[in-house]
């Protein structure tokens, strides 16, 4: 079997370009056998997933709480619960996202019929993270097998319990003769990305991003790239304050303590409702987790020690470090930091600068509520911008003018949870899309197919070219009825 | 040269201006830059004519045909349907979500960069423009170097009709391409060649720039036995596929035809009847036929045919006018699967006919190379055309007819694996310069105290209760009447 297990020791196999290779000769001839192709095994796949998921709960659980410190709650609601979701959508769905859709023809190819018809694109790489490594290496792979793909998947090497666990996992249940887990760091995803793949679905960081869509360039293969940003939250004075302080508290804190794509990452309001919200924040911050935040177990830690040293620099700069208003204590030997508030730090500071991905939240404060939107137009596409307000016309203006992957008002990263929303980026913050059928279409070639009679054939499409012909076919390109008879008595 | 940069990049800072703007947001303002284009084609129509004979030997009707109808259908539709596109899309929401609203805004993506290719001039600069400005983007239109006279066309007709502070046209070569390419763009669109579109694709990852890639390929034709009715039909519409469209230089273009080796050869003499009728049979003389581009073009297609080896397969034609640039329709007879004919993309006006024992083998014929851009099949049988359909990988399939796909505006135009990727033409033109933005918006009414910290198992019940949409069992479960 191809799946290597780095970790055990230095002298095992490498995962070399010769093994990357033949991986894929492998999964090549799976696919060209046609093994992943019908309903049945799609379906059967999806099933032995969810049944995974299902039976294994417990141990998914466990490397998650090895791996961050996941409380069991949040490992529940936002990895265990949202895969079996999404499991379940596709298998109920399935049959129909399968179907050719039929699409109108027009009079300049009548008499004919089109459609459109969904195809797997082939052997696909999905490239995984470690902030919700059970969560972002599963949704894409069930909406690669739903596509009828043979899937490789490479889950982040830092969270090195859950990479285990899958490759383990997905070596019991699923098919290997045509879904992989490769595990390992650089040299094993830089051996994959010299591989021709036909689709390549990366979640992770900008700098990371380039260099996959490099190689993917080699190859012309195409490539979904679901990557992150600064996320803002503006805040207006017309709110409901408790529900609004609660929400961004969760939304921060409750998902991964603050290492998440979607998490809110700054918060813009007035200079004149600042104290407000922050007493607020403050006082919900207390309420979820208690006077002493920092040892509470219902937060997550910080996922490494080389995160941690990247956070506690954010706020060495003394100009951020004298505007810490709430929080600010740190734990190096159990990874842990406290919920932190940062109060107007300089534009120019890397907090400001960087995503923090991480439990600091600065806030800033304008004069006019509105100079926030121009404040957030100012800096690189996030990949989530959320308001608070009950203003309809703050609301209209926000949705328009802001340009993020997705927007979402008066709450904080449910859009995740809707499968008929897409979710993905725009500009720096990534491209392409998934969730419900946006990841069966994420995986798929939707080929265009015209279905021709020998009937009614047009002669003016043919050689000898003749003023005649180009008054008819003038007509039939414009679907004109009049147009064509007018040219087919030459009354024209 | 680094005044040329210096006036690169001042034409694109003006460009992000007017984006930020908002000019290119109204309805209104794209709508105006829609009729334009009719305009500029209507007015412009005996002009592109005479360019498009003199730069690559198009008749008029041939011109009409595949430029200017296309360009003017385009609009049309665009015009007709923009609204629509504008308009959100309501995206359904669970109960558990109420009181919320969830939908799919499209927004431009910004600044998009459009290649064209040569072959098509008008075509393959103007029917993606309708999908950018559409979309309401500002653009940067760069058309092929390789048909000059095309490219002048536009850059001094487009700033007559168009928006020229948000709609620019850069002539040049591969220099002023590669120039353009260390910009940022929001968007890049490409028609061209694989080898540059990987060009293209790498320079756009240094900024994370989305890329639509509209590459080529080896399209097959498989012709299988057909009752005589339908055989005149059939040929009509192979040579009006083959050498109809600029002489074979069309992404589309037939490339090689699979037929059973015991039609072959009444297979030839049918097309020759027909390519004698439509073309001539003079090589000095040939009439409604294109010419190739460019020496270039001509030299390296008269290459595919110098060795021995091929050129004994020559069946008909073969003739070359150099002062012209013609190369006369010239089909060949099961030339060696392993030469530059047999396996790169010819673009031009030379047939291969492969034959094969069944005609089923094509399959495995077309699998064995890449995936091309189209695929067309001449069968009735309904089972063959099935298993072509399940069996095959291709941009699109048209059964019983050549190139027509590309005029129905429902269908996507886009290949996959080396044929590229992305896809445009109706809807999609639009849908490929846009952002579908998920916008969700939620009430504070309501608000699920189980959503939030600190965690319990009574929480935990209700979010498992939840996730299986069980409404009934949420409220036994608040209610203090649910089991765990």
């Amino acid at each position: 079997m191809a799946s290597e297990d780095v970790k055990n020791s230095p002298a095992t196999v490498v995962f070399d370009t010769e093994a990357a290779n033949s991986l894929l000769k492998e999964l090549r001839s799976t696919v060209i056998a046609g093994k992943t192709k019908s309903y049945e095994w799609r379906a059967s796949q999806l099933k032995s997933l969810l049944k995974m998921v299902e039976d294994r709960d417990k141990e998914i659980c466990d490397a998650l709480f090895s791996d961050l410190s996941k409380p069991e709650m949040e490992a529940f609601i936002h990895e265990i619960a949202m895969i079996k979701a999404s499991c379940k959508l596709a298998l109920k769905k399935l049959k129909d996202w399968m179907k050719p859709e039929k699409v109108k023809t027009t009079l300049g190819t009548f008499p004919s019929s089109a459609e459109i018809v969904p195809e797997p694109l082939g052997v696909v790489l999905i490239i995984s993270a470690w902030n919700y490594p059970f969560l972002l290496s599963v949704d894409p792979v069930i909406g690669a097998i739903a596509a009828g793909n043979a899937v490789v998947l490479k889950p982040s090497e830092i969270a090195p319990a859950m990479s285990s666990l899958l490759a383990k996992l997905f070596g019991e249940y699923l098919d290997n003769s045509a879904i992989k887990v490769v595990e390992g760091a650089v040299p094993e995803t830089s051996a994959l990305l010299e591989q021709k793949w036909d689709k390549i679905f990366y979640t992770g960081n900008g700098r990371v991003g380039r260099v996959i869509m490099a190689a993917a360039a080699k190859h012309l293969t195409p490539v979904v790239l679901e990557l992150g940003g600064k996320s803002p939250v503006l805040v207006d004075s017309d709110i409901d304050l408790t529900v609004t302080a609660k929400r961004i508290v969760s939304g921060k804190w409750g998902c991964n303590n603050g290492q998440a794509c979607v998490a809110p990452d700054y918060i813009i309001t007035t200079k004149n409702y600042a104290p407000v919200l922050i007493d607020s924040i403050r006082h919900q911050l207390v309420k979820f987790y208690g006077e002493d935040a920092l040892n509470s177990l219902d937060l997550s830690r910080v996922v490494s020690s080389n995160h941690f040293a990247r956070l506690t620099k954010l706020l060495d700069d003394d100009r951020v470090s004298g505007k810490i208003i709430h929080g600010g204590q740190t734990d190096m030997s159990s990874l842990k930091i406290a919920p932190t508030i940062v109060l107007d730090a300089p534009e120019d500071s890397l907090i400001m600068n960087e995503e923090i991905f991480g439990p600091l939240l600065p806030i800033i404060t304008v004069d006019k509520i509105e100079d926030g939107i121009n404040f957030i137009n100012s800096r690189p596409n996030p990949l989530a911008a959320y308001l608070f307000t009950n203003k309809k016309q703050l609301k209209e203006e926000f949705v328009s003018n802001v340009s993020a992957g997705g927007v979402l008002i008066n709450d904080i990263s449910l859009h995740l949870m809707v499968d008929t929303l897409p979710f993905g980026g725009v500009g720096d913050s990534g491209m392409g899309a998934y969730h419900g059928k946006f990841s069966f279409d994420a995986f798929s070639h939707k080929k265009a197919v015209l279905h021709r009679s020998f009937f009614g054939d047009a002669p003016a499409r043919y050689p000898p070219y003749t003023p005649g012909k180009l008054r008819l076919l003038k007509a039939l390109l414009d679907g004109s009825i009049l147009g064509i008879i007018r040219a087919l008595f030459g009354w024209s | 040269m680094a005044e040329e940069d210096h006036g690169m990049r001042r034409s694109l800072e003006e460009l992000r201006q007017t984006f930020k703007s908002g000019t290119t947001r109204s309805v209104d303002w794209r709508k105006q830059q829609l009729r334009a284009i009719l305009r500029l084609i209507h007015e412009n129509e005996h002009l592109l004519f005479q360019l498009l004979e003199s730069e690559l030997g198009k008749h008029p009707v041939e011109s009409y045909r595949d430029e200017i109808g296309v360009v003017k259908k385009s609009v049309d539709h665009a015009l007709s349907c923009i609204d629509q596109w504008i308009s959100p899309k309501k995206g359904r929401l669970p109960l558990l979500f109420f009181p919320a609203s969830g939908k799919v805004l499209p927004e431009p993506l910004g600044l998009v960069l459009i290649i064209g290719s040569w072959n098509f001039p008008i075509t393959l600069t103007l029917d993606p423009l309708i999908g950018a400005i559409s979309a309401g983007n500002t653009v940067v239109l760069k058309p092929s170097e390789l048909a000059p006279k095309c490219a002048s066309f536009l850059a001094n007709k487009l700033p007559l009709y168009l928006d020229p502070k948000a709609i620019k046209v850069i002539e040049g070569g591969s220099e002023v391409a590669n120039q353009l390419l260390e910009y940022k763009w929001d968007k890049i669109f490409f028609t061209g060649s694989t080898k540059v579109g990987k060009i293209v694709m790498s320079a756009a990852a240094k900024h994370l720039t989305p890329v639509t890639l509209e590459l080529g390929g080896k399209c097959p034709a498989i012709f299988d036995s057909l009752p005589n009715a339908d055989m005149k039909v059939a040929i009509k519409r192979l040579v009006g596929g083959k050498w109809g469209p600029c002489s074979g230089q069309a992404c589309i273009g037939i490339d090689y035809l699979l037929v059973e080796q015991k039609f072959a050869s009444s297979l030839i003499e049918q097309l020759k009847k027909i390519i004698k009728r439509f073309y001539g049979d003079d090589v000095r003389n040939l009439k409604n036929l294109a010419k190739i581009v460019n020496k270039t073009h001509f030299d390296r297609l008269r290459n595919l045919l110098e060795d021995p080896a091929v050129a004994n397969c020559i069946v008909y034609g073969g003739s070359f006018d150099d002062t012209n640039l013609i190369i006369e329709p010239t089909i060949l007879l099961d030339p060696p699967l392993d030469a530059e004919i047999m396996n790169e993309e010819i673009f031009g006006p030379l047939l291969p006919i492969i034959t094969l024992d069944n005609i089923e083998e094509s399959i495995e014929f077309i699998n064995s190379k890449p995936k091309p851009l189209a695929l067309y099949a001449f069968t009735k049988n309904e089972k063959f055309k099935k298993r072509i359909l399940a069996e095959t990988s291709s941009g699109s399939v048209a059964f019983n007819d050549t190139m027509i796909q590309f005029v129905c505006d429902e269908l996507p135009f886009g290949g996959v694996g080396q044929s590229g990727f992305g896809r445009y033409h109706g809807k999609y033109s639009f849908d490929t310069f846009s952002h579908e933005k998920a916008v969700l918006e939620r009430s504070f009414y309501f608000e699920l105290e189980p959503r939030h910290p600190p965690w319990n198992n009574f929480k935990l019940e209700f979010l498992r209760l939840a996730y299986n949409f069980n409404y009934v069992g949420l409220l036994l479960h608040l209610l203090g009447l649910k089991r765990a």
